[in-house]
């Protein structure tokens, strides 16, 4: 309990002893804890919490927050290339400043009348990528890819009524154990193999599992590997022939050179949005996206927000609200498709500001630009005896698999080697992916300049001989 | 507004009368530019597209506006002013989702490259900061609920309940009885996820309705379990800020048919180290992170469920959790009966981050207070709206609430034909927000209070003065609340749009093929 010669806490102005004295007072009872008098002692606490000792000033919680913080090293004063599901992108300044705002930092769930600014700000970032992935539906951001590809297959399950899915076995590992306890136990994931010299689907393997019973199939392009699946519209072919879905998770930071997957046969398109404008946050940052054909079969499987644009009473005034809530659990609890809350909604926005910076120009310029310094890089990485990069012969965006086996080094080796020089080396893969044992996942974007890639040709020479 | 009767603002939200953004767009002009290519770079490889396979390249450019970066700026800057925060209004009309202040020095820490810079695969020991934190917050939440470990990997609330239908669907599994075991039980005033985020797992729903004291009763539990019950998610004290003073019957009923107990103490705001799960035989329980830890909630995230779990469960916890031993911390992946993943990496670290600041600036003492405080302030409205025409609470009559009160416009609509949803829409007239109540509307004509800790006395009563003028309206001048908002940044929606699948539009494309270009 509070001691009376102690300041009050700032973040609770009604401890001030008067003012508390006075609600008290009002209330008609003596003390607060008359007020949990429905709490029965046997279920109290009445211990106390052994929580370190706080500090109360501002300026201490900074310092002492500061300096755990300092314990990491950054990928600013690092050099990194590391990918897999969490890039290093360049965010512009713009984006931090409308997501820190506190009209959209501090607020929830108001109507849309109050709340107008959210809604339309959301609906703009439903629009734009609408317009990158070319659907006419997306939703309100969910928690991230993993989120996304999940519940896009249990809405193939749903759509189709019949529960197998097929997931490429070059998925994320996360993204893998994320559907796979997600589906189960009512929708059963079969695995599709991968040619070993490209990467690319098997499509034999493809058309032997699939039949009838299969919802749709999985498959990331650009895949987690790296590698671009030029097979895009072969494997919807085969999917739809069987009456199947063919769900693809894309990377939209992509989409400026690389053709959307709904152009070669997608019918659910998923992936994230921490690329578009948000910080890395150690992983923490992530918002899925799920995007469709405007088709009320489709529409009515979303169990995310989706908001819509109409008319008010007065002209030229226009309006933002849910389209079919009564879909949701909110409307429904568990009549509703699947499950709905909070999400992630602040990276939409960000993500709207982001694409409305960067217009068509800086999308493909973006893309252009990662596509160069990949394949530099891979170019360069190349010419280390030993080395090989990519380690899959097919084109690749950003991501590819260097092949360290001739090297005679473990990847765990180069990598504390690299370390050492201040270079975060590529995702070790040795352990997610038997086939690829001795082998790294780097990742290019456009932050890296040609002398970042040639640097870490250097630290690599070194650590190699 | 002569007939005011109080002290409400003269307030008008801004309108802007704001373009969609496609409207902006000028051929040419462009809001931020690419990092250049060296020479060297173009020398070597070419334009980059060129080595893709034809049939990959995309033929027609995304369709995106191209407009300068000053004009983007103010369009999404115009968009914010359109909104209101909890910074600005008095946000304690979203009851069940403890809209409380969200200290700036958390923003700012969160901000600094330490948290916003680091990559989530980076070597353990370039992370120690991050890991650190994880660890200790969940040390601080297992002395919060008396829990035996926490993973921050679920997303949000609804995350973590899916989390948790896991966790109970693998415990039986490995005790052989899944089949068996199909049912969850839950209670209409726990949270609509409860419910549906078991579904998703596959699982039947017993729903259970309260007695006239807003309670469950014990009987109705006794009746539902059987040994195909699976598990109870339950939230104490419900969305009508009633506890259930037999709360350790129901857990011991449910753990006596072979379940497992999930508390959703999404909102645990009311009771910090006043009453803990582990006391009421949980066990499993989350924190909402965004919530009573005071992470903003960002128009709807980011959010984080921090889950926490008794011994016996938490080798079924979602990998990896965090691990100290001597001076290191690290990630542990081998949990042998571990649910896997829910979320890529390891949990929402921004989020994270300001739940630790927020404990670390309050402590032991601090926790308490902020309960009790929140419990004096709702008490307080409670008496004081209850004193307001038209206003009651139902259940309970007399009794004290926890951190918030459902109640009822019931007599108020009787009287004047005035709807909760018609006051929603007239507070925002004051920049105030009211929020109706869960689906579905169980006490009629709903709404939900809940004041947290955060506002001080002056502005709950300058909130009871918006809710009086709007009822003083209603009896008086009934159309004045039923045309509401009169100014807010717009006007009354057609809303006949949003479940006609002919009329809908959620991309502006959409609208565009359905209702052609708009002047």
């Amino acid at each position: 309990m509070y001691e009376p010669d102690k300041p009050v806490h700032p973040y609770i102005p009604n401890s001030a002893p008067k003012v508390k004295a006075k609600m008290l007072e009002e209330i008609g009872v003596n003390d607060i804890d008359e007020l949990y008098s429905d709490i029965p002692e046997h279920l109290r606490f009445r211990g106390k919490m052994n929580l370190p000792k706080p500090f109360l000033s501002e300026y201490e919680i900074k310092r002492h927050v500061e300096a755990i913080l300092a314990k990491n090293r950054t990928c600013r004063e690092n050099l990194s290339f590391l990918g897999g599901g969490c890039y290093q992108h360049y965010v512009p300044a713009v984006c931090d400043e409308i997501n820190g705002r506190s009209e959209f930092l501090t607020a929830y769930a108001g109507e849309p009348y109050e709340d107008h600014g959210r809604f339309q700000a959301l609906f703009e970032y439903e629009s734009l990528m609408g317009e990158l992935l070319d659907m006419d539906v997306v939703n309100v951001p969910t928690y991230d890819w993993c989120q996304a590809a999940s519940t896009a297959l249990r809405m193939a399950e749903r759509i189709t009524g019949r529960g197998h899915v097929l997931v490429s076995d070059t998925v994320s590992p996360d993204r893998m154990a994320a559907i796979h306890n997600y589906c189960h136990p009512v929708v059963q994931v079969t695995r599709v193999k991968h040619d070993a010299g490209s990467g690319l689907m098997d499509l034999e393997d493809l058309r032997a599992k699939m039949s009838q019973e299969v919802a749709g199939v999985y498959f990331e392009n650009p895949s987690y590997l790296g590698f671009i699946d030029h097979q895009g519209q072969a494997i919807a072919d085969i999917v739809h022939e069987q009456g199947g879905l063919s769900v693809v998770g894309v990377d939209p930071v992509s989409l400026g050179v690389i053709k959307p997957p709904s152009q070669y046969g997608a019918d659910i398109v998923v992936g994230d949005i921490q690329g578009l404008g948000v910080h890395m946050g150690y992983g923490g940052n992530l918002a899925g996206f799920i995007a469709t054909r405007d088709e009320e079969t489709y529409v009515m499987e979303f169990p995310s927000r989706l908001f819509g644009v109409c008319r008010t009473e007065v002209e030229g005034e226009w309006g933002f609200s849910d389209v079919a809530y009564d879909r949701t659990s909110f409307g429904v609890r568990e009549k509703g498709k699947e499950f709905v809350g909070t999400a992630a909604a602040l990276w939409g926005i960000t993500a709207a500001v982001f694409l409305s910076l960067m217009g068509p120009k800086g999308m493909q310029e973006l893309g252009r630009h990662i596509l160069q310094k990949s394949q530099y890089a891979m170019k360069k990485l190349s010419q280390i005896p030993g080395v090989k990069a990519p380690r899959f012969a097919s084109s690749h965006f950003k991501e590819f698999v260097v092949d360290f086996s001739e090297t005679g080094k473990t990847v765990d080796a180069i990598q504390a080697g690299l370390l050492e020089k201040g270079i975060f080396g590529g995702r070790d893969l040795s352990n997610d992916f038997p086939d690829l044992d001795h082998c790294a996942l780097y990742c290019i974007t456009e932050v890296h300049t040609q002398e970042d890639i040639d640097r870490l040709v250097k630290a690599l020479k070194d650590c190699l001989t | 507004m002569s007939e005011n009767t109080s002290n409400v603002r003269k307030f008008h939200q801004a309108k802007w009368d704001e373009a969609i953004i496609f409207h902006l767009t000028n051929e040419g002009e462009r809001g931020v530019l690419v990092p250049d290519v060296e020479p060297e770079v173009e020398a070597a490889v070419g334009d980059g597209v060129s080595a893709l396979p034809e049939n990959i390249v995309r033929q027609i450019p995304p369709a995106l506006p191209e407009i300068g970066q000053m004009r983007v700026l103010k369009h999404f800057l115009r968009l914010s002013q359109q909104n209101l925060g909890a910074d600005l209004n008095v946000d304690i009309g979203q009851g069940t989702c403890t809209i409380k202040y969200n200290p700036k020095i958390n923003e700012v820490l969160a901000a600094m490259p330490g948290a916003s810079e680091i990559h989530p695969l980076q070597d353990e020991s370039t992370v120690q900061g991050a890991l650190e934190i994880m660890y200790k917050l969940d040390t601080f939440l297992r002395e919060i609920s008396g829990m035996d470990r926490f993973s921050l990997q679920p997303s949000s609330g609804s995350a973590a309940i899916l989390n948790m239908a896991s966790i109970v669907q693998k415990y039986h599994e490995v005790r052989g009885e899944t089949d068996q075991r199909d049912e969850i039980i839950t209670t209409i005033f726990s949270h609509p996820s409860d419910a549906a985020a078991a579904a998703v797992k596959g699982y039947k729903v017993i729903t259970l309705y309260q007695e006239e004291d807003g309670l469950v009763a014990l009987d109705s539990l006794k009746k539902a379990v059987s040994d195909r019950t699976a598990g109870l998610f339950i939230t104490n004290p419900e969305d009508t800020g009633i506890f259930n003073p037999k709360i350790i019957e129901f857990t011991q009923c449910v753990h006596d048919a072979g379940g497992l107990c999930g508390y959703d103490q999404a909102n645990v705001n009311g009771i910090f180290g006043i009453t803990r799960a582990k006391e009421a035989g949980f066990d499993m329980c989350f924190f909402n992170l965004h919530k009573s830890f005071s992470a903003p909630h960002g128009c709807g995230g980011p959010a984080s469920g921090a889950l926490g779990v008794t011994e016996e469960l938490v080798d079924f916890l979602p990998v990896p959790v965090v691990d100290y031993e001597g001076t290191t911390y690290s990630l542990k992946y081998d949990l042998p009966h571990t649910i896997g993943k829910t979320r890529g990496f390891y949990g929402v670290f921004p989020v994270i981050l300001k739940a630790y600041a927020w404990i670390m600036s309050l402590g032991e003492e601090g926790l308490k207070e902020v309960a009790r405080i929140a419990v004096l302030n709702n008490n307080y409205l409670l008496k004081k709206i209850c004193e307001i025409r038209g206003a009651a609470s139902p259940f309970s009559a007399g009794k004290h609430r926890i951190e918030q009160v459902r109640y009822t416009w019931e007599k108020l609509t009787q009287e004047t034909g005035v709807t909760t949803h018609d006051v929603t829409l007239r507070m925002a007239d004051f920049g105030f927000h009211l929020w109706s109540s869960h689906h579905p509307f169980i006490v009629p004509e709903p709404f939900t209070i809940e004041p947290t800790e955060s506002y001080s006395k002056a502005e709950l009563d300058e909130y009871l003065e918006g809710l009086r003028q709007v009822v003083h309206e209603a009896y008086n001048d009934p159309e004045k609340v039923k045309t509401a908002p009169h100014s807010s940044v717009i006007h009354k929606m057609d809303e006949s749009w949003m479940d006609d699948p002919e009329k809908w539009a959620i991309t502006w494309r959409a609208y565009l093929k359905k209702h052609g270009d708009a002047p």
